[in-house]
């Protein structure tokens, strides 16, 4: 069968049980947008091509298949640079398709071209630049491949325009090809048997064990198996930011966020166990603070599909390389095992009840606003929790609003967490939740936000308005670069440099209504419950809610960049009893 | 240089347009120092070898070659110890020598068993080829005369024939002696 270049594309894409692409047509990328009028494959159309990555992000966040974006080269290429590096800080499994200039034009400054895989280079798992029609069936099915096996993560195919209009004869690589025509990438799934008893062993002796869940958890679909394994030898679990959700926020054993803002007891048992049963996270330096002075009396059990994490960081007892739900199932089996053996299990009474006592004595909390003060954003938070249907998604954009999100929200359930934690990308919520609202329809997204970070994609409601996607977002809004404005106050002598945003402009709810939305504005506690309300009703295009904030809200507890966790800074009436962590 | 901050590396790679850009670019961006580098097609069409040694004073060589393996195209990768492989380096060199010295070069340069490539009337060329030590003695003693030009190729490296050769495949992790690679 021939097939022109963009019609073997297209066709490749559905293939691959492609639903969704975002994207934005030019130039280069032209005649792929022609054979996707007859395709099956829905298309959204971005503002900007920043928003095409993320909500492709947002999209493999909930449903765990690879999110897909089309965009032509040059300043289209550039665009999806920060959305590439974010799905890779995050392994996020994406595939991004860029249209080139003919192979004839490359390398002669030719109209929007540029080096579009050297600059992709090092924010890709993998890249390719295509250089024959014929070759674009193998490309889409590699770069599928190497996006959601092992470590997931972003891939990009750079198309030339000539590579889209030749003509090709049609053929779909089998699993054995596209395999061999990897011979280097070959993930390892199974853990070490060895290696997996000595888990056992160690878990079963340690009297002071957590279990350090990352965001591995939600890439194995391991959610079920952490469960299985944190109640059948009743140890605490901490889930990072990466991992909420993971295990149910409501479940006794659930300890919640560890980390620069975590809650004292998550951060603490970190640092009092003699073992870290870490399961799909990297010892992130928002988590461990001050290496050397992490954790210091743990051994270290460490699961990871990716074996350059081994080590990386902290030098673990037993590492293994392996799947997490794969090696957390074949840990329980090992441990049912020398259990029926009659393998003594230590007593972890006493450290039960030490952290008993630390989440009685620090819960996460904050003092309510007296009468007549500006509204608290953790309380507006609080109620849009209990507010929210059942299986609410919610995606934050990166500051002080996505820590408050994470400490406040209750995440009973996986993959209704969203966010950019290893890039921090500022503008990431807008356009992920469109993406997280197309791939899990059913479901209300809530995307919480900062005034800061929507005003750098907000344009993207205009999309989700003309493409009917009805999310919701919260502005928590304050006028301040809240996280950069704490960090002055805190650490730079309350000299506050560029991070005062104007109170006035722009009006959001005019913003809003502009682009399609329905806008509302809150300013007083009472306004609070009857918006959220309101909000939560309006089912046929977005809802924006400019929640008015207190500006000197801070986020409480912080270990300090670069500090030791043992130091986390704690709300002031907490901090009398703070001897109690020692 | 020092063997105790120095590792050689023989790393089979796909060859295919880029290959080199992605390695290098790897060390820059992971902060890891090459010291040398050459690269050429290995022996099976369709791969290369590139011959790395790599400076591990600031990164353990462990985290070096996982980085390195994660690379797709990436297929294999030996740490050679310098004990047991054979290892060779190419120099060329103009050396400024006056009439009555340029006898002295030759000579030098045929005790190193190098050649003579171009003689003119105030410079020499010549070439060497060698163990890098050997092509470290032979620069030091032509910098005596002054050198005008100089490029070394960096060293190339196999395992030895002779005893079956200390080749360790350090792809993947070594304590948890997985065969598998990088996802």
């Amino acid at each position: 069968m021939k097939l022109t270049g963009a019609q073997a594309l297209i066709k490749a894409l559905e293939m691959e049980q492609v639903e969704t692409v975002f994207g934005l047509p030019g130039g280069c990328i032209l005649p792929a947008y022609d054979p996707l009028l007859d395709s099956s494959i829905r298309h959204i159309l971005v503002r900007h091509e920043q928003g095409a990555g993320h909500m492709a992000e947002g999209y493999a966040h909930v449903t765990g298949r690879p999110g897909v974006a089309l965009v032509t080269s040059g300043p289209a290429a550039t665009n999806m640079v920060t959305p590439l590096m974010d799905a890779y800080m995050d392994s996020i499994p994406m595939v991004c398709i860029t249209g080139q200039v003919s192979t004839a034009a490359i390398g002669t400054d030719a109209f929007q071209e540029c080096d579009t895989v050297g600059i992709t280079r090092s924010a890709t798992k993998h890249n390719e630049l295509v250089m024959t029609a014929q070759d674009l069936p193998m490309a889409v099915r590699q770069a599928f491949h190497i996006a959601t096996t092992g470590r997931p993560g972003p891939t990009l195919i750079d198309v030339p325009k000539d590579c889209l209009i030749n003509t090709m004869d049609w053929y779909w690589p089998t699993d054995e090809e596209v395999a061999d025509s990897l011979p280097g990438y070959r993930p390892t799934t199974k853990g070490h048997p060895r290696m997996i008893k000595e888990a056992a062993r160690l878990i079963l002796e340690s009297e002071r064990p957590i279990i350090y869940a990352g965001g591995g958890i939600l890439k194995a679909r391991a959610a079920e198996a952490l469960r299985e394994l944190a109640e059948l030898c009743d140890i605490h679990v901490v889930t990072t930011l990466m991992a909420r959700g993971a295990f149910p926020d409501d479940h006794p054993l659930c300890l919640g966020m560890p980390g620069m803002h975590g809650n004292a007891t998550a951060i603490t048992v970190l640092q009092k166990s003699d073992l870290l049963i870490t399961l799909g996270a990297r010892f992130d330096d928002r988590i461990t603070g001050k290496v050397s002075t992490f954790a210091p009396e743990a051994k270290v059990i460490h699961v990871d599909i990716d074996p350059a994490e081994q080590g990386k960081v902290r030098r673990p007892d037993v590492p293994i390389v392996g799947d997490a739900k794969y090696v957390i199932e074949e840990i329980i089996k090992a441990i049912r095992d020398m259990k029926a053996a009659g393998t003594a299990v230590a007593d972890t009474s006493a450290w039960k009840s030490r952290i008993s006592g630390w989440r009685e004595q620090f819960p996460l909390s904050y003092e309510p606003s007296q009468p007549g003060e500006a509204l608290k954003p953790q309380y507006c938070l609080e109620q849009l929790r209990d507010s929210a249907p059942d299986g609410t998604i919610l995606v934050s954009g990166v500051g002080q609003h996505q820590m408050w999100s994470s400490q406040f929200w209750r995440f009973n359930e996986p993959y209704t967490w969203v966010n950019s934690g290893g890039l921090g990308t500022m503008g990431f919520s807008i356009p992920a939740a469109i993406g997280a609202k197309v791939g899990r329809p059913d479901r209300t997204v809530w995307a919480v936000d900062g005034d800061g970070c929507f005003q750098m994609t907000a344009q993207e409601l205009v999309t989700a308005s003309v493409e009917r996607i009805p999310v919701k977002v919260a502005i928590l809004n304050n006028s301040y670069l809240g996280m950069v404005r704490q960090w002055q106050e805190m650490f730079y002598d309350e000299r506050y440099s560029e991070v005062y945003l104007s109170p006035e402009v722009p009006d959001f709810v005019k913003w809003a209504e502009a682009m399609g939305c329905v806008g509302i504005r809150v300013e007083s506690p009472e306004e609070v419950q009857p918006a959220i309300d309101k909000a939560n009703s309006v089912d046929d295009r977005p809802v924006v809610v400019d929640f008015r904030t207190a500006a000197s809200e801070k986020v409480f507890p912080m270990v300090p960049a670069g500090a030791s966790n043992d130091d986390v800074i704690l709300p002031s009436w907490q901090n009398n009893n703070r001897e109690f962590l020692r | 240089m020092s063997d105790t901050t120095h590792h050689i590396l023989s790393v089979l790679v796909q060859n295919r347009p880029g290959v080199l850009a992605r390695v290098s670019s790897l060390f820059a961006r992971r902060g890891f120092n090459i010291f040398s580098l050459a690269v050429a097609p290995a022996e099976d069409e369709g791969f290369s070898r590139i011959t790395v040694v790599v400076d591990v004073e600031e990164t353990p060589l462990e985290q070096i070659t996982k980085q390195l393996f994660k690379l797709i195209e990436v297929v294999k990768i030996s740490e050679l110890d310098p004990r047991r492989c054979v290892e060779r380096e190419l120099l060329l060199a103009t050396v400024r020598v006056t009439p009555e010295q340029r006898g002295q070069v030759v000579e030098l340069t045929n005790i190193f068993e190098g050649k003579i490539l171009a003689v003119g009337v105030e410079a020499i060329t010549v070439s060497l080829d060698g163990s890098p030590d050997k092509l470290d003695d032979f620069e030091e003693l032509l910098d005596g005369y002054g050198i005008v030009e100089l490029q070394r190729t960096g060293r190339v490296a196999l395992p030895k024939l002779d005893r079956q050769a200390r080749l360790r495949a350090v792809g993947g992790n070594s304590r948890n002696n997985n065969d598998g690679k990088a996802g």
